[in-house]
């Protein structure tokens, strides 16, 4: 099926729910809102016309200073019944949270673990929703906009903190010559 | 040749001298020990990186670090040099430092690589500035990643390090 004929089928199917259709060198985006996001995954997943049965990649985007709301969640998806592809663009306002996935894409689950570490965005219904990449006891979503790129001046990550307080300590024990 | 009066000793090197006919040469305990560590390195198995990719082709047959006496060891324990290539994160740092807290004496630490030796162009929240921050680096290499020459050059440079140590035998009071 044509990609624009199923964002015109999710048009109808889902009244109100698809803010814009946008088509870019042969691609298809449809930009939703976020409450009925389960219900779209399922349909998408379960039609036997859609059949996207392989989730290719989930990510975050953060659009601070550029447009309301902040946030977006990117959904990649591929049909390998009937091979055909589109992207689902679902805006998430700053401290909402956005139904999980997980229930009908498996793999879904270290993507939006991933995409929580990053930005930030709490993914309801998700089974482990702990942080994937970063240190557990890490502060802040450092792929955030406001997040500085060096890392905050004043609060270094606590177990680097450790290193370097050993590092000072064990200096006792080494055979240590050279300075 | 210069040849000393009374015993007839014969001058081989700086700090060494042979009897001429018996076999035998003089020289201090650290000349020994100092040659016996730096020739036979043995680094720790232990890449982070694409740093990693060129270490293991200085160790395969092209390059051949075998032919310097460094064999790469599989456990800390048997290891006595550390090369620290690629890219240190934060999180990864306890790690790296407890490969190096179980190495027994004397260890030596090469940082291999722009991103070891100064973090690179990662001045990012997750990079090490540079791993001599919690070890105690003997050589830096640079390079993104260095040739394999470059890593050889930088053992070069760490056996005549070692190879001018005094009476590192024991921990500093």
């Amino acid at each position: 099926m044509e990609p624009s004929k199923i964002a015109d089928t999710l048009n109808s199917e889902f009244q109100g729910e698809v803010i814009a259709v946008k088509e870019f060198r042969g691609q298809t985006g449809v930009t939703l809102k976020k409450d009925k996001i389960l219900q779209i995954a399922r349909c998408l997943h379960d039609t036997p016309e859609f059949m996207f049965d392989y989730l290719r990649d989930l990510c975050g985007v953060d659009y601070k200073k550029i447009k309301t709301p902040r946030f977006e969640v990117v959904y990649n998806l591929y049909s390998m019944t009937h091979r055909h592809t589109i992207r689902l663009n679902v805006q998430v306002p700053d401290k909402e949270p956005i139904q999980s996935v997980v229930s009908v894409w498996k793999t879904a689950d270290w993507h939006e673990r991933e995409c929580f570490d990053m930005y930030g965005i709490v993914f309801e219904g998700h089974p482990d929703l702990r942080r994937i990449l970063m240190p557990e006891d890490w502060d802040g979503h450092p792929l955030r906009k406001d997040y500085p790129t060096a890392g905050p001046e004043d609060g270094e990550w606590g177990g680097f903190k450790e290193v370097l307080r050993k590092s000072e300590d064990f200096k006792k024990f080494g055979w240590y010559n050279k300075k | 040749m210069i040849i000393d009066g009374a015993l007839g000793l014969v001058d081989v090197e700086e700090g060494i001298k042979a009897i001429p006919g018996a076999n035998t040469i003089i020289t201090t305990l650290d000349k020994v020990i100092n040659w016996g560590r730096k020739s036979s390195l043995w680094p720790v198995t232990f890449g982070l990186a694409c740093c990693a990719i060129e270490m293991m082709a200085a160790g395969s047959s092209h390059y051949d670090l075998d032919r310097l006496g460094i064999i790469f060891r599989g456990s800390p324990r048997q290891a006595d040099c550390m090369i620290v290539a690629g890219t240190v994160t934060k999180k990864m740092a306890p790690i790296v430092r407890k490969v190096y807290d179980q190495m027994p004496e004397p260890k030596y630490v090469i940082a291999m690589g722009s991103c070891a030796c100064t973090g690179n162009v990662y001045r990012t929240y997750s990079v090490v500035q540079g791993c001599d921050l919690f070890l105690p680096v003997d050589v830096y290499i640079p390079g993104c990643p260095p040739r394999p020459e470059a890593l050889f050059d930088g053992i070069i440079k760490l056996q005549a390090i070692i190879s001018k140590e005094r009476m590192r035998w024991s921990p500093l009071k």
